[in-house]
């Protein structure tokens, strides 16, 4: 194999900027060749998305996705773009704060309605999961499952947290074109309620009963 | 750290004068058990300091994980068209266990509430008013209940009586 190594042209390390270019080329690429109902491809021989340290900025397109709700439902970025949108990545169903930070969602659809905003939840949990949680506590907005590959979106967002196999317990506010407006990462433990996510709408989104 | 955006003021529900030194806001659901443990604790703290303590009790109700939830917020504020917030507050904590339609009536009745009274709470007269206390809590930092502000912070330590007395006796 030394024959084939010695004749690969890119050996030497790319540079911090050349990486983000070719994220930001990822991402386009992914834009443009998969609609959006297709599942997110990952090739699992590379290494991209886990070596991304923090893709999801403040101000840069959000990481695009496409993820099961339902065993036989996908729910994409795309789909969702042209409103805002709200994700919510939690660690796991079932755990105690995030079972109180989705009841507390669940109450507020109303109050999310008036930025014409949408909201979904992201955990690594199965979609049958999802469906089991979701009924057990009368949620109204969709749970997505970043299930297969494990975490990758996760991973695309800057969230995924590999000790415990699970996202970290994080927001993002996304507005109507898919640009990244505000982010927050929460202590594990503590359920970041809803007061950042209302301010970020407030400072784009038109509320339209104000 | 979590400021209370919306401002005590004459209308909310409150027990001591408006001005105390000590003024503790609490977010509140009826069928929430965890409030149902607050509430004896709340009262130690009321009882302990009297009118040196202004107590503000506001809806935060969780509709959907708590059917009767709404409901008996509701009933409370019509309650308090007649001036009995208070007692109705109180029977609804002490009845956790039996919040459905018929139940609320009954402790209705028994405070005197009239039929009008009772249909009004059965017609969503209130509701306006239970989703503003609701909407002012979401915007203040409230991320469930109970949840409780020291004037005008939100606290996020031990909620028993003691634990609550010694800190309210540091700050006052």
């Amino acid at each position: 194999m030394a024959t084939e190594k010695k004749s690969r042209p890119h050996a030497k390390p790319i540079t911090r900027a050349q990486k983000k270019h070719e994220d930001e080329l990822l991402d386009e690429a992914l834009d443009e060749t998969f609609p959006a109902s297709d599942p997110l491809p990952v090739d699992p021989g590379t290494e991209k998305v886990s070596d991304a340290p923090v893709i999801a900025k403040t101000g840069s397109p959000a990481p695009v996705f496409a993820l099961k709700a339902t065993p036989d439902q996908t729910v994409s970025l795309d789909q969702l773009k042209g409103k805002p949108i709200v994700l919510v990545f939690y660690p796991a169903d079932w755990s105690p704060v995030c079972g109180d930070q989705v009841s507390l969602y669940n109450e507020m659809l109303s109050e999310f309605e008036e930025y014409s905003a949408q909201i979904v939840g992201i955990s690594v949990d199965g979609p049958w999961c999802h469906v089991a949680f979701a009924k057990d506590r009368k949620l109204r907005f969709p749970l997505l499952s970043d299930f297969e590959p494990k975490g990758d979106v996760a991973r695309r967002y800057g969230i995924y947290d590999a000790k415990t196999g699970t996202s970290q317990r994080a927001l993002f506010v996304i507005d109507a074109d898919g640009i990244v407006r505000w982010k927050y990462v929460s202590p594990v433990g503590i359920n970041p309620g809803a007061e950042g996510i209302l301010d970020a709408l407030d400072k784009f989104a038109k509320k339209e009963r104000p | 750290m979590s400021q209370l955006k919306r401002a005590v003021t004459e209308a909310d529900h409150h027990q001591g004068p408006l001005d105390a030194s000590i003024v503790l806001v609490e977010y509140g659901d009826y069928e929430c058990p965890y409030c149902g443990e607050e509430y004896p604790e709340l009262k130690a703290v009321q009882k302990e300091f009297g009118d040196k303590m202004c107590f503000v009790f506001r809806n935060f109700p969780l509709t959907q994980a708590h059917p009767h939830a709404e409901r008996a917020a509701e009933f409370a504020e019509a309650a308090a068209t007649v001036g009995k917030f208070w007692e109705m507050h109180d029977v609804l904590y002490e009845h956790q266990q039996a919040l459905d339609d018929q139940s609320l009536i009954q402790y209705a009745q028994r405070l005197g509430l009239n039929g009008a009274l009772i249909d009004s709470a059965l017609d969503d007269k209130y509701l306006d008013r239970i989703r503003k206390d609701f909407s002012g809590g979401v915007r203040s930092g409230v991320n469930g209940t109970p949840c409780i502000f020291i004037n005008n912070v939100r606290y996020n330590g031990e909620r028993d009586a003691r634990t609550l007395i010694d800190l309210l006796n540091e700050i006052r």
